[in-house]
């Protein structure tokens, strides 16, 4: 278990932040830190890898302290057994796919890991081709299989989707999926996406201003009232159109947009960007098999 | 038939120079690009300091500072046998000083620029600062070495004022290229003085052109 009580004060857009946050992270889960930009979450990621110093508290791991600013431990990044995967991927130009893995493997030789992980994310057939070459999802992907090659106890991954297109997301979220149940590392993934974290994780931890504002299990954390509908999708509005009394809202959901009629009730408060859950109750589905 | 001496020193100056410029700075812009203490500012002005000085005071100093006379001349004479006013060794030294900042700046800036994520991800592998400097951080600058690498070099072979001061005229020992010139014009030998000049235009034609070539990326589909 990954325990954690650190403060620090960060220089923030008008003036600074204080960031204060005090949580557990058990063995095996996939937590996810969800908030607005600013809130202390890359930081917080920064900070648990040490590659930043808290200004005072503790981070342990099991029995071992990896920090503790009363008695001046601060045990090396290198020695934490984090795999962190960066929001701009972090690969090394000078070196090809394969070589970036291998670079990353704490003792040589086991290059049986490393075809495996390649095979993996698909990427045995561009093993020798350097970085520059490849696309946003494909860069992804080996930076998840480098992460994966130090053979981690935690895997720390900092907003890997936000580059890409909706569609390679969706992919990449199978990546991740597959991956947390082959190794089932402790996880923790910074996201500012709400069809991530249902997707994706099994506790979130929402971020605001430094603070834990909300944790748990993400269908109560992240909506207001649990809707007990047959179905229901987060999505996010993208238009609101007053038709007579009512209103249609379209709320791109898994990147298909779609019609909703609202009441002027209902409406008030919405505007596009907002992210909001469509459900329905009483009315029977009709299920076509789509031809792959 | 000319003398080749001058020209065979100047090169052998210019590579030796080269040479122990780099092995002091990759370390040197490594650190500065890294380190954020107050004393920073104070390095970055001595290693820049050569850019302003007249290269005369740097040569004046030098040899006050390694007379046979002074204390740390004699030191280094008595343990090290070296004698470093009026010797190649001593030439080579003041050299390094002069040109320094022109293998340090580009280094420095260079490893400045790369993503800090780069350096960061290494040391999260359990890399050591100097592991990473030579697997992730010099590959990933080799336009940057290579400049300062071709300045160094360069400006250690049209370096005048340095040479005369601390090294003298000596044949074959301290008389480089750019010596054996002004002496030529002052014997009214024109016509030594223009081959010697030719050549050393030629030179730096032809380095300054191939770092152009190089980092401009022209010469690539000749490598591929």
């Amino acid at each position: 278990m990954i325990a954690l009580n650190i403060h620090k004060m960060l220089k923030a857009e008008g003036g600074t932040m204080d960031l204060h946050i005090n949580t557990a992270i058990h063995p095996g889960e996939l937590v996810a830190l969800y908030g607005p930009s600013g809130a202390g979450k890359t930081s917080t990621l920064r900070m648990l890898a040490g590659l930043m110093d808290p200004d005072s508290g503790t981070i342990s791991n099991d029995d071992t302290p990896w920090f503790d600013a009363t008695r001046k431990i601060n045990l090396n990044p290198g020695k934490r057994k984090i795999g962190y995967v960066f929001q701009d991927y972090a690969l090394f130009p000078n070196m090809s796919v394969r070589q970036n893995l291998q670079f990353a493997q704490k003792k040589r030789g086991n290059s049986q890991l490393i075809s495996t992980l390649l095979d993996m994310v698909e990427l045995t057939d561009l093993q020798d081709h350097k970085p520059a070459t490849l696309s946003g999802g494909q860069k992804q992907r080996v930076a998840l299989a480098r992460a994966l090659a130090q053979e981690p106890e935690i895997l720390l991954l900092d907003e890997p989707l936000t580059a890409l297109d909706p569609k390679m997301r969706l992919k990449l979220q199978e990546y991740l999926i597959r991956v947390h149940r082959e190794f089932q590392l402790t996880t923790l993934l910074v996201t500012h996406s709400i069809s991530e974290i249902s997707r994706l994780a099994n506790k979130v931890l929402v971020l605001e201003k430094g603070k834990v504002a909300r944790e748990g299990i993400p269908s109560e954390v992240l909506l207001k009232h649990n809707v007990s509908g047959k179905f229901k999708f987060v999505g996010e509005v993208i238009s609101l159109e007053a038709a007579d009394l009512m209103y249609v809202v379209h709320v791109l959901v898994q990147e298909q947009p779609i019609r909703v009629i609202a009441t002027a009730e209902e409406a008030r408060g919405l505007k596009p960007g907002d992210q909001v859950i469509v459900a329905s109750k009483a009315f029977n589905p009709l299920i076509y098999k789509l031809e792959a | 038939m000319i003398d080749w001496g001058p020209i065979y020193l100047t090169l052998k100056l210019a590579l030796a120079t080269t040479f122990v410029l780099l092995l002091v700075g990759i370390p040197l812009g490594f650190w500065l690009s890294r380190t954020r203490g107050w004393w920073k500012p104070i390095v970055e002005t001595l290693v820049s300091m050569p850019l302003v000085l007249p290269p005369t005071v740097i040569g004046f100093y030098f040899l006050i500072a390694f007379g046979p006379e002074n204390f740390l001349g004699s030191w280094i004479d008595k343990w090290l046998g070296i004698k470093l006013v009026f010797s190649f060794p001593g030439l080579v030294l003041a050299s390094v000083l002069y040109s320094l900042p022109f293998m340090v700046q580009p280094i420095h800036s260079g490893l400045a620029g790369l993503p800090p994520s780069l350096l960061e991800a290494s040391k999260l592998m359990g890399k050591s600062s100097w592991t990473t400097l030579i697997k992730v951080g010099l590959p990933n600058i080799k336009p940057s070495l290579l400049t300062g690498i071709i300045l160094a070099f360069a400006h250690t072979v049209g370096e005048f004022g340095v040479v005369l001061m601390i090294g003298g005229s000596i044949p074959d020992k301290t008389r480089v290229a750019s010596i054996a010139i002004y002496e030529e014009v002052e014997a009214l030998n024109y016509g030594a003085a223009h081959t010697y000049s030719l050549l050393l235009l030629a030179l730096a034609f032809a380095v300054l052109l191939s770092v152009y070539l190089i980092n401009g990326g022209y010469l690539k589909r000749f490598w591929r």
